[in-house]
């Protein structure tokens, strides 16, 4: 059990603000207008996302629902009554100089996530869920391609009005590994949910920390807002770097100013953007373009009712047929729990398709970049090819190299295919076993005396001087069985 | 050529049905008619002559063809500036807007079209429908076909002086405080506000969103209907959009009055008034009582603080809606180094002062530390205003009010105080407030022979009942609505 | 300033008494008493309008850049957004 973040008596204090934009959606929060995150710029615009004058908004229900949904997988309240907000400030990347979103009365409130860490298991605390639009793309043209020292910017519209899920914790996080593992656990919700790719390097999930630092038992202090953070090791970092800046500041008897801070990953700092950033007013208004959303309670328990298995309630299931707790969490968190529903079904044993998926699978579709979605692959793949390891047709060795085919295929070819394809077959016919088993014994006399004598492990040798006549196909089992045999 | 530009468009659309006129000669007539009198009473920014025409043809090719052409096929009207209409310049009489050609159509303008409703030209107006002269617009001011010198109301002033002045039988307008209304009270025209929610606001650029409302402007009731009835209706892009179906409006349009109770509001009725405007309106009280209607006492406690709760709501709406322009995806642009810069000199630029006036009171009307107390209070007053409407309809079947205090005053009159400017909209605001529809129309003229105009309020989503109300008013009184008097327009 | 407008000390001094004005005149509805009373912001009551997650039509990319008041062949240009140094 790890105790809590700590420096010279400070302890840290710590929420979340996590973005998720619903890639699952065809179409924006407040128009028709087709999401494609593919498309040449400016070419997925209508007048509504352009802000034209005239243009009105009207609400995608299925955003709504998918908000719900989160909420609720998220222990939330779904309020009976909710109302969009004009959230007023001028910004090119916003075409109407005001966003819509959600303000006092937010669709889901009061929830919580439980995430364990180090064998404890804790819940930090959600304030809200709402929902609100995604701004315009700016990119910025000049030395850096940054956004200080730029001549000037270019905007693309694509983006504008992509529905976003904001999701705000409480501050109830103490260690860097909590904010970790609760972000994890959101973007693993996210994809249960079936409602986005939640992938941070694609920016589909944006993750924001609010951090301050204090004594234990004393009010909470001026905390800073630290953006950029790109990556789940990121957030560690920067949390990390931020709590530690603060306690020095304190120390020399500084002050911490509330601002927002950029993150740099590559110099490890976070340092103040330099964009004004004084408390803004935001003159929050009920839109009136848009009215009320009201759940009746009979609305909620349907919503509930059709929520999936969470990520949870999977990684129990899981162990609780055979799997290893810490390959189980791997599983839900790596997207594989279809694969591994799909080899059971097939007859694969639990305790394998665990042991492969979060091995060896994982493994090698990191070493190759790809997210499972991605890959070609498919949970049939991954039953077929422990049925081969099952009937003998492939040793555990031969069978990573078929894996390797897979991928490289990007499923295209079966794991039998790849099989046939690269000679990989598993010697097992006995027959011709024995025939090279009986050759290895007459190459290497002074090997099986040694053995004869007593020394056991010398086998090892010979087993791998079958392997090297097979090229690896003998299928280990039975060479072992087949030199006991022959040398006595 | 008289006899085209004087007629009712369901006069027209019956001779145009009926083969009698040709579309195009229709349109010709009213063209000619612009072409020799909008010079002096400035109704329109811009004539879409090469449009009209276009369409008259067309329309004149598909009936000879005997093809399936809506009766007001060939009608002309005139369109408010305020409507975005594809590829055919929308300025909002602003110059942040000029020469903004919009990519789309507002509902309201497919709506027209589909009805075969041919637009003459877009109509001036206050600058973002923010006035009540039409004073306020960029490019010029519009003239009252009743007297030169004088203002003919705004914010919809283009759209009654192309009525009145006999360019086009039909227009339509927006009202947000009284736009439609107190314009038509001033130029002897009719003109509908319709229950908010009743007509499609897509395409509409915004000013005040949970008040705007585009509504027709006639010289007749029943044309008044006839184009209510083309605009009207449920429109999926607005979600403010009433699903309730509209109905046949002119199915009890002639029904009359007998037996009906009719409220005058207390608050809203003479005092304050000009002479003119009060006793024409004693008189109106008195025409319907002959007409068997009887006269009651209403009251509505909180109206006199409607003008403050809508000048306080409408501009925090208005200062939100006119953020977006900045120079950045449409509009002019006015250099600076920074794209802050940029904005704020565009914008400088590019507003003109009321406009900017009313920018400024609703930011600060919504800012933290006087939300409450100006936002959200005139909020609670617009509730208190709906539940005095509600009480009152509860023994009345509508409710009535001089339109506007006074009659047309002359250009320049008021111009310097923006508050007495804003006191011409006293009575029509509290309908806006409560979003129930309501109807001006002409009932008789002042001592200087300017019109005044008769205000009638219904229950929500009875506009036919306002109609109604006002068809058998009409009648009986028989107004021309053809200008006579001192320094009108050429009348031909 | 909030509301993004570029104004002369000239101008802000002319209507500093036109605004005062306005402004006491509105604030009559604090005279009104109203704390239970909840605000209307839509006057005809509707709720849940949904639209189905269809697509929809978009614009083409060269008519939207054409209101542009600048752009490149694919994108609308702003100068830049942070002051230099």
């Amino acid at each position: 059990m790890s105790t809590p973040w700590s420096l010279d008596g400070f302890e840290l204090v710590c929420g979340l603000e996590v973005h998720v934009e619903l890639t699952a959606l065809r179409t924006k929060m407040f128009s028709a207008e087709p999401i494609d995150f593919g498309g040449a710029p400016n070419t997925r615009v209508g007048p509504v996302s352009a802000g034209l004058p005239g243009s009105l908004p009207v609400v995608n229900g299925a955003a709504v629902e998918a908000a719900a949904r989160l909420g609720l997988a998220l222990n939330c309240d779904v309020a009976e009554r909710c109302q969009f907000h004009r959230k007023n400030y001028f910004y090119p990347d916003l075409p109407k100089n005001y966003q819509i979103s959600q303000y006092d009365v937010p669709l889901c409130h009061d929830g919580w996530l439980e995430i364990e860490v180090d064998g404890d298991d804790l819940r930090i605390g959600i304030e809200r869920v709402h929902m609100e639009e995604d701004t315009a793309k700016s990119s910025h043209e000049g030395d850096t391609g940054r956004l200080h020292g730029a001549d000037r910017s270019l905007i693309d519209l694509n983006r504008a009005g992509i529905p976003l899920l904001e999701c705000v914790s409480h501050p109830d996080i103490r260690r860097l590994e909590e904010a970790q593992a609760y972000l994890r656990e959101l973007v693993a919700i996210a994809r249960a949910l079936g409602i986005s790719n939640a992938r941070m390097e694609e920016g589909s999930i944006r993750c924001d920390a609010n951090v301050s630092v204090r004594r234990p038992g004393e009010e909470y202090g001026t905390r800073t807002e630290i953006k950029n953070l790109n990556s789940v090791r990121s957030v560690g970092r920067a949390i990390a770097h931020e709590a530690e800046r603060q306690v020095r500041l304190l120390q020399d008897g500084g002050n911490v100013v509330q601002e927002t801070r950029h993150w740099d990953e590559d110099r490890g700092v976070t340092e103040t953007l330099r964009r004004k950033e004084t408390l803004a007013d935001y003159r929050y208004f009920p839109d009136p373009d848009l009215v009320a959303i009201v759940h009746p309670a009979g609305r909620v328990e349907q919503l509930r009712a059709s929520l999936p298995e969470l990520p949870a309630a999977t990684r129990s299931r899981l162990v609780e047929v055979g799997v290893a707790a810490s390959q189980a969490a791997t599983i839900v968190a790596g997207d594989l729990v279809r694969w591994f529903d799909e080899a059971a079904s097939m007859g694969a044993a639990p305790d394998a398709i665990g042991n492969w998926l979060a091995g060896e699978v994982t493994g090698q579709l990191g070493a190759a970049g790809l997210e499972p979605a991605d890959s070609g692959m498919t949970g049939a793949h991954v039953g077929e090819l422990l049925g081969l390891i099952a009937d003998g047709s492939l040793s555990n060795a031969l069978a990573k190299q078929v894996l390797e085919g897979v991928i490289e295929a990007r499923g295209a070819k079966s794991p039998a295919q790849v099989a046939q394809e690269r000679g990989l077959e598993q010697v097992s016919d006995e027959g011709e076993l024995r025939a090279i088993v009986e050759q290895v014994i007459a190459d290497n006399s002074d090997t099986v005396e040694s053995i004869r004598g007593g020394n056991d492990k010398a086998i090892g040798a010979l087993v791998g001087q079958v392997m090297k006549a097979t090229r690896g196909q003998a299928d280990p089992t039975l060479t072992n069985q087949l030199l006991r045999e022959l040398i006595g | 050529m008289r006899s085209l530009v004087t007629a009712t468009a369901t006069e027209l659309a019956r001779r145009l049905d009926a083969g009698e006129v040709a579309a195009r000669e229709v349109i010709d007539a009213h063209l000619d008619r612009i072409a020799a009198v909008d010079d002096s009473v400035g109704a329109f920014l811009e004539v879409t002559a090469d449009h009209a025409r276009a369409r008259a043809d067309e329309i004149d090719s598909r009936r000879a063809a005997g093809d399936d052409v809506p009766a007001t096929a060939g009608v002309p009207i005139a369109i408010k500036d305020l409507f975005c209409t594809t590829g055919i310049p929308t300025t909002a009489a602003s110059r942040i807007l000029a020469g903004w050609r919009p990519p789309y159509d507002a509902t309201v303008v497919r709506k027209i079209a589909d009805a075969g409703l041919v637009m003459v030209g877009k109509a001036n107006m206050d600058e973002f429908a923010m006035g009540s002269s039409t004073e306020n617009s960029a490019y010029q001011p519009t003239r009252n076909p009743w007297n030169l010198d004088r203002v003919p109301g705004g914010s919809s002033g283009g759209s009654v002086a192309a009525v009145a002045g006999l360019m086009a039988p039909l227009a339509v307008g927006t009202d947000t405080g009284g736009s439609i209304r107190q314009p038509a009270a001033l130029t002897g025209t009719v003109g509908l506000k319709p229950t908010y929610g009743r007509v499609s606001r897509y395409g509409i650029v915004a000013f005040a969103s949970s008040l705007d409302q585009a509504g027709p402007i006639a010289r007749t009731v029943e044309d008044t209907a006839l184009l209510h009835q083309v605009i009207s209706g449920h429109d999926p892009l607005d979600s403010t959009s009433i699903p309730e179906p509209v109905g046949d409006v002119m199915a009890r349009l002639r029904d009359g009055v007998d037996g009906m109770r009719i409220g005058v509001v207390n608050e809203l009725s003479g005092e304050g008034y000009e002479v003119g405007v009060s006793a024409r309106f004693d008189e109106s009280l008195r025409r319907f009582e002959s007409l068997g209607a009887t006269i009651v006492e209403a009251s509505l406690p909180h109206a006199p603080y409607g003008l403050p709760a809508y000048y306080l709501v409408a501009p925090s709406e208005a200062s939100s809606n006119l953020a977006r322009y900045d120079g950045t995806l449409f509009g002019i642009r006015v250099d600076g180094e920074t794209s802050a810069e940029m904005s704020a000199n565009t914008r400088a630029a590019g507003f003109g002062v009321e406009v900017k006036r009313r920018i400024m009171i609703g930011t600060y009307a919504l800012s933290a530390g006087y939300f409450d107390a100006y936002y959200q209070q005139a909020s609670r007053v617009r509730t208190l205003i709906l539940r005095d409407f509600e009480r009152a309809f509860a023994d009345v079947d509508v409710l009535v009010s001089p339109t506007s205090p006074t009659v047309a005053f002359p250009l320049g009159d008021k111009t310097a105080d923006p508050l007495a400017m804003y006191l011409n909209d006293v009575a029509t605001v509290p309908a806006s407030l409560a979003g129930i529809p309501a109807l001006s129309l002409p009932n008789g003229v002042d001592e200087a022979g300017l019109p005044t105009g008769l205000q009638i309020m219904a229950p929500t989503l009875r506009e036919d009942l306002a109609l109604r109300v006002a068809w058998a008013f009409e009648q009986d009184l028989g107004f021309s609505p053809i200008p006579v008097g001192h320094n009108t327009v050429a009348v031909p | 300033m909030l509301a993004q407008l570029a104004v002369t000390d000239d101008e802000v001094a002319g209507w500093t008494d036109e605004l005062n004005k306005i402004l006491a005149y509105a604030e009559q509805v604090g005279e009104v008493a109203a704390e239970d009373v909840s605000p209307t912001t839509h006057p005809y009551p509707l709720d849940n309008v949904f639209r189905p997650d269809e697509p929809g039509p978009v614009l083409d990319r060269d008519v939207l850049l054409a209101g542009g008041p600048e752009t490149t062949d694919d994108r609308f240009v702003v100068p830049r957004i942070v002051a230099e140094e």
